[in-house]
């Protein structure tokens, strides 16, 4: 017998509320170009992206400390497949300890050659260090700014 | 507080495919559900509560889509209860009817349910939904690259190569190629892995699972029913649960809790299910196990955190070896695991469905000879909520 299909697509709009903490941190993004964690009052930890508590002492965190703008790799991936919604590839991004910090803030590494894997997986490594761009014009979103290897 | 031991006495799955055309989603559901309930040789009636099984509901493309999963599962008039834990939702909603029959209150509760992934086909737009809005919405983070940084952070610690990760891939299509209800059964070899096109490095097209279609389906009771009507059962004997935290870069950087290497919570989870069940040496006690890994690199640290071996990152060189295939020590995923086969909202139920026929000896060609104990695991949310069950003959 035939078999019929039919298409349906979800397209909703949200407009998120962002809170105090993370619309300080990109209000500072976009006014100084710098990056701040906050320190947990019970473990000292600077957790970065900034959280209003910590999960490990379940206390308010208590101060704005000024990380970066150097840093090394903790993590990180090369996309060289396309997938819907997202940037055409190949990108590299992953995740950053940056100085200062004792959590590591994701985001894209920029200025490096994806055309062979094994060859940017080699510059990638855990423990590369980096440093902090900032764009020119910020909007103060997590796109001002990126990632570059420490000449 | 009953004190009775909790069985497993009905297992059904469907197919798993790329699609079904010819099944609606509550159809596919009921396909899952009928063998169930003829294997527990029980009526509807005989049913107490159902625990659904659902996870995200853009997979399936239906908000809420347990509410048309009540008529598949017989639900009308019913307690019915629906469990999303991600990735783990399967062995959540597993764990979820234990607790109802354990507490007493239900002697026969059912659990079900079916993804139909293939129908979107777009599954990492739907999984890229799943980050947070304020911070880490706008990276292209997606559960792949997710675990291709996790990859890389096990090949720094303990020296994983793509080789090895070609090798999971390798034992668990063999196991598949066994398994008639598997999706991707064709045989490959290391070679085949190894030049198939790079995602996420480290991850390669043939380290991936696939998005599946399929429903499964178990019927759980209480000791003195099963004695009481004279049923054949497998017991669940340890059960376990442990989340950590959202966020991935916690889980490095300065002496993290949670190391994204590995699956802490998912180690957590099988101390807390080992105990129950009295299982000190796993390494010796266990006989089979079925590990949600819908990477190939993820199987290294589900056997690290299931401590199948003496310390994290031996995985490597006892895979090597042959240990975890089927014929080896401690096959782990004979029914070919979730690198096979993934139905998201199921795919944690088909491991403890697996790890039941194995302990029941009813596996079929890819029955792990002698098995009488076997573990079972899912894993959901961004790499961070787990679950466990211990379960035997």
């Amino acid at each position: 017998m035939e078999l019929l299909e039919r298409q349906e697509v979800w397209n909703i709009t949200y407009h998120h509320a962002l809170g105090e903490t993370a619309s300080e941190f990109y209000t500072r993004i976009r006014d100084e170009g710098a990056i701040y964690g906050r320190r947990s009052a019970g473990s000292g930890r600077v957790l970065v992206p900034p959280r209003s508590f910590s999960d490990e002492t379940l206390l308010p965190t208590t101060e704005w400390v000024k990380v970066g703008p150097g840093g090394q790799i903790e993590a990180f991936t090369i996309v060289y497949e396309r997938f819907n919604n997202l940037p055409d590839p190949p990108y590299a991004f992953g995740y950053v300890l940056l100085d200062g910090a004792d959590t590591a803030l994701g985001g894209y590494f920029k200025g490096i050659d994806l055309t062979d894997p094994q060859a940017a997986a080699d510059k990638l490594k855990v423990g590369t260090r980096v440093t902090t761009t900032f764009a020119a014009d910020r909007k103060g979103e997590m796109l001002d700014f990126w990632f570059e290897l420490t000449q | 507080m009953s004190s009775d031991r909790v069985g497993i006495i009905g297992i059904g799955q469907s197919e798993f495919r790329s699609r079904r055309d010819d099944a609606s989603y509550p159809e596919l559901v009921r396909e899952a559900v009928a063998p169930a309930m003829s294997d527990a040789g029980l009526d509807f009636d005989a049913v107490q509560a159902v625990v659904y099984s659902l996870s995200p509901d853009a997979m399936v493309g239906i908000g809420n889509a347990e509410r048309l999963g009540v008529d598949a599962v017989g639900g009308r008039n019913k307690p019915f209860l629906r469990i999303n834990n991600g990735g783990a939702t399967g062995i959540s909603s597993v764990i979820a009817a234990y607790y109802h029959v354990a507490s007493g209150m239900f002697d026969v509760v059912l659990t079900a349910g079916a993804d139909k992934v293939g129908e979107c086909g777009d599954s990492q737009t739907v999984l890229n939904k799943i980050w947070d809005p304020s911070y880490e919405r706008p990276l292209p983070l997606g559960t792949i690259n997710m675990l291709a940084m996790s990859a890389v952070r096990y090949m720094n610690f303990y020296g994983m190569t793509e080789e090895d990760m070609a090798r999971v891939t390798v034992k668990n299509r063999r196991h598949a190629s066994l398994n008639p209800k598997a999706h991707l059964r064709k045989p490959v070899t290391i070679d085949d892995v190894m030049a198939s096109r790079t995602i996420s490095w480290p991850i390669k097209l043939l380290d991936c699972c696939p998005q599946s279609t399929g429903g499964a389906a178990m019927v759980l009771a209480s000791e003195r029913f099963i004695r009481d009507n004279h049923l054949d059962a497998v017991w669940i004997t340890g059960v376990g649960h442990a989340a950590e935290t959202y966020w991935m870069g916690d889980r490095m950087g300065n002496n993290p809790t949670a190391e994204h290497a590995g699956a802490h919570a998912l180690r957590r989870s099988f101390e807390r299910s080992y105990r129950m069940a009295g299982i000190t040496d796993p390494e010796r006690q266990v006989h089979v196990a079925e590990l949600y890994a819908p990477f190939s690199n993820t199987e290294f640290h589900c056997i690290d955190a299931a401590r199948l071996v003496a310390k994290p990152g031996d995985s490597i060189a006892r895979l090597r070896d042959g240990e975890f295939e089927l014929g080896g020590r401690l096959p782990v995923n004979p029914s070919g695991g979730t690198l096979c086969t993934n139905a998201i909202a199921v795919t944690a139920m088909a491991r403890v469905a697996e790890v039941a026929l194995q302990v029941w000896g009813r596996a079929g060609a890819h029955q792990a000879q002698g098995a009488r104990l076997g573990i079972a695991s899912g894993n959901g949310g961004d790499h961070q909520i787990f679950g466990t069950v211990v379960i035997e003959a």
